[in-house]
């Protein structure tokens, strides 16, 4: 390929790519790190005050509540999708009649967007706990599980579709020469097909732990923080911070920074460790 | 002296019983793909797959039901069906004085314009981009294809409040002027799939193009596109899923008096007016659902293929 002609068309394949990303990307990314060192109402007044908008933070017990929570709902939920989700899979691969339908059924929940999921399930188990003389909103914990079980109802199918290809994916030579070797059926499982899906399991959990820390429209549509903001995410904190008390939009921008590096930080380290564990075929 | 017999079956020969059976036995492995890993539970993996099938429909047909009963007894009792007491009069009241309330149909609209027309422009603008970054090659392009790797793993949250004042000073808080904010930040993903299916075409095929005279454009549109087109496909389904469904996007940045999506309508019609009217709470879901339900029914198999290779590529 000429790469000298194609460079002179610069402005017509990359740009407008360029400007959009700078416009919707950089610029609110590099304003926000610089942000979070200031004081300001709107972008225009940003005064700098250093490393006090940090400090602020870990002096607000609400956030460092919604840190934990978010952890404790990060692993609980990326454990049950991910337990779910390969045991759906494994089923579906066994050739069972009516695979297509079970799998269509179990897909559709994701295409549901959060807010609007949010109201259903708050519907149902409101109607639910009714019967016990309770409300989700009742304590934190009500809260925690009404989200896990959201959670799994939309994600399952999701994970379900990534590990039915990994699992279709395992050659059936290796199956059967286990199986002639006289491995088990839960050998069959840990010590061939485990190892050989790998790599669906690095996306999924991925995927999952990701999705529980950056969750929002879920939050707020199903308790929005109540009670007194015990069942708050980090990602409802951070909005709230910004749009619920004024005067604290520096603190909130110095949560979202503190947010995204844990997030990153998570993203990296796992997808360091579990790449690790993936055997080449 | 026994006879000596040809061991070749000519068509239409008996097959000697055990035979006959290992030949059914393997033509119908070849055909059932997995089915000699076929367990003998089958039956009841059946019944506990369609138990967890309807745990996954009950919830949205209790949303239908319950769109025809009266707002008092939503909550009171959802888990029964409209009696004559219940039901609401007249049949469509809920829907009708939901869809007045919020401007559904309005809504309906901006969703679909902003949706349809953000996955036009994305899928256009990067994959020519990624097919641009992947030939030329240079140090530049490079950056650019690690600050889109990188703006995959940052929440939105990290720039939310200064991405709003960005797209409010650049006057980008309508229908339109999203497209532009959606591009920017839905390019990372898309910029990435592009790129890494981009460089399995091979080469030759686009010199053999340019030898017979076509310039960057025309090679482009002719014969790189064509190629491209499952990730297309890919990259559509995912932007648009997460277009579609997003909130707090165009929360922020559109001008919430004048547009409004679906999630924002329905948010609204809890935040907007003291108590919540269930009923029409209940309609607006109903509305909401049907149409993707639809368009994931008729398009299935490409939503499924292309969250899958999304996720491999991702």
């Amino acid at each position: 390929m000429n790469k000298k002609v194609l460079r002179i068309y610069f402005p017509l394949f990359a740009l407008p790519t360029l400007i959009a990303f700078i416009i919707g990307f950089l610029v609110p990314f590099g304003m926000g790190i610089y942000l979070s060192f200031c004081k300001f109402t709107t972008v225009n007044d940003a005064e700098w005050v250093g490393m006090r908008n940090f400090k602020d933070i870990f002096a607000d017990k609400d956030f460092i509540h919604a840190l934990w929570y978010t952890a404790l709902f990060a692993v609980v939920s990326v454990i049950t999708i991910n337990v779910f989700g390969f045991a759906i899979a494994m089923l579906l691969t066994k050739g069972i009649r009516g695979t297509n339908i079970f799998r269509t059924v179990f897909f559709m929940p994701n295409l549901i967007g959060g807010i609007v999921l949010g109201y259903i399930w708050q519907l149902i188990l409101n109607g639910i706990l009714a019967n016990f003389d309770k409300t989700l909103t009742y304590s934190a914990t009500n809260g925690f599980w009404g989200m896990i079980i959201l959670m799994n109802w939309q994600q399952i199918g999701y994970m379900m579709i990534i590990y039915i290809a990994g699992i279709q994916n395992v050659p059936g030579e290796l199956l059967e020469a286990a199986r002639i070797d006289g491995a088990t059926n839960g050998q069959v499982l840990t010590k061939v097909i485990l190892p050989m899906v790998m790599p669906s399991i690095t996306i999924c959990t991925f995927l999952t732990l990701t999705n529980s820390f950056k969750l929002f429209d879920q939050n707020l549509a199903l308790t929005n923080g109540a009670p007194s903001n015990k069942s708050e995410l980090l990602a409802l904190n951070i909005y709230n911070t910004f749009y619920g008390r004024a005067g604290y939009e520096g603190v909130g921008q110095a949560k979202a920074v503190v947010f995204f590096f844990i997030v990153g930080a998570i993203a990296v380290a796992q997808l360091f460790f579990t790449h690790r564990k993936e055997v080449q075929q | 002296m026994a006879v000596y017999r040809p061991t070749t079956l000519q068509k239409g020969d008996e097959l000697p019983p055990e035979i006959a059976k290992l030949v059914k036995e393997s033509a119908r492995k070849k055909a059932g793909g997995d089915s000699s890993r076929k367990s003998p539970y089958s039956g009841l993996w059946s019944i506990l797959l369609s138990l967890i099938s309807v745990i996954y429909v009950i919830p949205i047909i209790l949303v239908f039901v319950n769109s025809f009963k009266r707002k008092a007894y939503i909550n009171k009792s959802p888990f029964t069906l409209p009696t004559e007491k219940t039901i609401v009069d007249p049949l469509f009241n809920n829907y009708t004085s939901g869809m007045e309330k919020i401007g559904f149909v309005s809504a309906f609209g901006n969703s679909l314009l902003i949706t349809v027309g953000s996955v036009i422009v994305i899928i256009l603008c990067t994959s020519m981009c990624g097919w641009y970054i992947t030939r030329v090659n240079s140090v530049f392009s490079k950056c650019m294809y690690y600050l889109c790797v990188f703006s995959m793993i940052v929440p939105f949250q990290m720039v939310m409040f200064t991405l709003a004042k960005t797209a409010d000073t650049l006057k980008l808080g309508n229908p339109i002027g999203i497209i532009v904010v959606y591009l920017g930040f839905g390019a990372g993903l898309a910029v990435f799939m592009f790129c890494g299916f981009a460089k399995s075409i091979p080469i030759e095929i686009e010199e053999a193009a340019m030898i017979d005279g076509c310039n960057p454009v025309q090679t482009y549109f002719q014969v790189v596109m064509p190629i491209l087109k499952p990730t297309c496909i890919s990259v559509a389904i995912l932007e648009a899923m997460w277009i579609w469904n997003d909130y707090l996007l165009p929360s922020l940045v559109l001008d919430k008096t004048k547009y409004k999506t679906i999630p924002i309508a329905i948010q609204y019609l809890k935040g907007g007016f003291g108590s919540v009217d269930m009923g029409a709470m209940m309609a607006m879901l109903v509305l909401a659902i049907v149409p993707i339900i639809i368009f994931y029914l008729v398009c299935q198999k490409y939503i499924i293929e292309g969250v899958v290779s999304g996720a491999v590529k991702g």
